[in-house]
């Protein structure tokens, strides 16, 4: 039962919540702004059309979207959305971490296999910015093993004790990841996702050897991601029940449009940052990662 | 009481890696306030008069005359960037990181007291020290070497915390005058260095030695 809402949910909804950053950005800057299907629309659209390779490339091209949505979709699986996740053991936090670094690496791969300038330029920024994002990423996550005594999703994000939000580590915790999920998503601090510039591009240079299906398949696949990313930041501060309920699923659809009008929000009121000070923004995220790793560890022992 | 040592903690990490002056003055008055807040909570009681005092008194030097000040001179020398710390931002980043995991893993070597308060509260005075020692040696304007002497004390203002039951406040109201009268006279130098020299990079200094 679980598996099949879950499965659902995870299969449909993500494009929705992007259509919420849209309609939030195109509201705070006085226009009217997409419908909120419209990722839908273009969806079904890419979907209906043909692809054309180019005859430089290689099989790695053609296999990459494929491995990205399946990877994330895989990674979904271990993720307790709406109650208990369907699959989950000791340890799967370590699989989550590294589908979603396969997927990265599958992209990263298909954008280096055709040889343009641009895909390149895009693939090594991407590679750049991701070593630091990841070594926040599973420093957070071993903060939150050492707090749980759990290393599995659903193990985690099981609260026994006070509401969490009140445990300074989880704010820290919870800031730390909602600045990876801009960085992993290319959001705004990062890179701007409504940018067609190829000098400043990075998701969207890496993707510009795609089209038709394989570009449906890759958008669809960022989308899954940041639903993935945004429901890691959103339960550190207010989990999911651990029992399916039918209002547990209106809690996800409160919760995660909360949070992307949050990053909606963000992105309307920040600019992009130079790209030379991104490093540092993430390293500065790594030690707020690291200080919450001394807190958890010093609150746990006394 | 750990919401506000966390959040002095991560002021100190601001300071340390933001290159605009005027951010880290208001963070440093940021701090100020953090650290007002806390004397009465360590006290355990609101009511109490004297911890009310100190806690007007140092909001009032901490969070308004000294960043006031500094804002002052900030203008007055027309600077308004950080522009070449002898250690990179990013470097100074990771040297916080590392600072507070020594900080938080070697204060058990070190004797320090004991008493009612929070567990968090000495790593936490650690950390600031020494990022306010690292703020010191590594950037060579003088308006950031106020700074990061503001955010030492801060840190010795921490530690004071943990003999709030035995002290006297009169002692750190002393320790508030010290830290006023220091930056007053700093301020007035960098003005008149300014006056002076048309720049207030201590750099230069340097150059003043005999020639051989």
């Amino acid at each position: 039962m679980t598996w099949l809402i879950q499965s659902a949910v995870l299969l449909t909804t993500p494009p929705f919540f992007l259509g919420v950053i849209a309609k939030t950005k195109a509201s705070f800057a006085g226009r009217k702004g997409p419908p909120l299907l419209q990722n839908y629309y273009d969806l079904i659209k890419l979907f209906r059309k043909g692809t054309v390779h180019s005859p430089a490339s290689s099989f790695v091209l053609r296999l990459a979207p494929a491995v990205i949505v399946s990877t994330l979709l895989t990674a979904g699986l271990f993720f307790p959305l709406l109650g208990r996740a369907p699959i989950f053991f000791e340890g799967d936090v370590i699989l989550f971490a590294y589908l979603l670094a396969l997927g990265r690496f599958a992209m990263i791969l298909a954008a280096l296999d055709v040889g343009s300038g641009f895909q390149g330029m895009g693939a090594s920024r991407e590679a750049a910015f991701g070593a630091f994002s990841e070594l926040a990423f599973f420093l957070g996550l071993v903060v939150l093993v050492v707090i749980s005594g759990s290393a599995s999703l659903t193990g985690i994000f099981q609260w026994k004790w006070i509401h969490p939000a009140w445990r300074p580590v989880f704010l820290l915790l919870f800031a730390a990841f909602f600045f990876i999920l801009l960085a992993e998503n290319s959001r705004m601090p990062v890179d701007d996702p409504s940018t067609h510039l190829e000098l400043t591009m990075i998701h969207e240079g890496m993707i510009l050897d795609y089209g038709g299906i394989d570009l449906g398949l890759i958008l669809y696949g960022s989308a899954i991601k940041l639903f993935l990313l945004m429901a890691f930041a959103i339960s550190l501060l207010w989990p999911q029940p651990l029992a399916w309920h039918w209002h547990s699923a209106a809690l996800l659809g409160l919760k995660w449009t909360g949070m992307a009008v949050a990053i909606g929000a963000v992105e309307s009121v920040t600019a992009r940052l130079r790209l030379i000070k991104v490093p540092q923004l993430l390293i500065a995220n790594f030690v707020v990662t690291l200080f919450a790793l001394l807190v958890a560890l010093f609150g746990r022992r006394v | 009481m750990d919401w506000l040592l966390v959040g002095v903690v991560l002021t100190a990490f601001v300071i340390l890696g933001s290159s605009r002056l005027d951010s880290c003055i208001r963070m440093v008055a940021l701090q100020g306030v953090l650290l007002s807040i806390l004397p009465p909570m360590v006290r355990g009681s609101l009511l109490d008069w004297h911890g009310l005092f100190l806690a007007a008194a140092s909001l009032a030097i901490k969070t308004v005359a000294i960043p006031v000040l500094l804002a002052r001179s900030l203008k007055q020398a027309k600077i308004k960037r950080e522009v070449e710390p002898t250690v990179s931002l990013h470097y100074s980043l990771l040297a916080g990181g590392a600072i507070v995991v020594i900080a938080f893993s070697g204060f058990k070597l070190l004797p320090v007291p004991t008493g009612p308060f929070p567990t968090l509260l000495i790593p936490a005075a650690l950390t600031v020290v020494f990022i306010g020692f690292f703020l010191l040696i590594s950037r060579f304007k003088a308006i950031t070497q106020v700074i990061g002497f503001l955010v030492l004390e801060n840190g010795v203002f921490l530690f004071g915390m943990t003999l709030i039951r035995d002290f006297p406040l009169t002692v750190e109201m002393g320790v508030l005058l010290d830290l006023w009268v220091g930056v007053f006279v700093m301020g007035i130098m960098i003005h008149h260095i300014h006056r002076t020299f048309d720049h207030i990079d201590t750099k230069a200094m340097a150059s003043l030695k005999d020639a051989e």
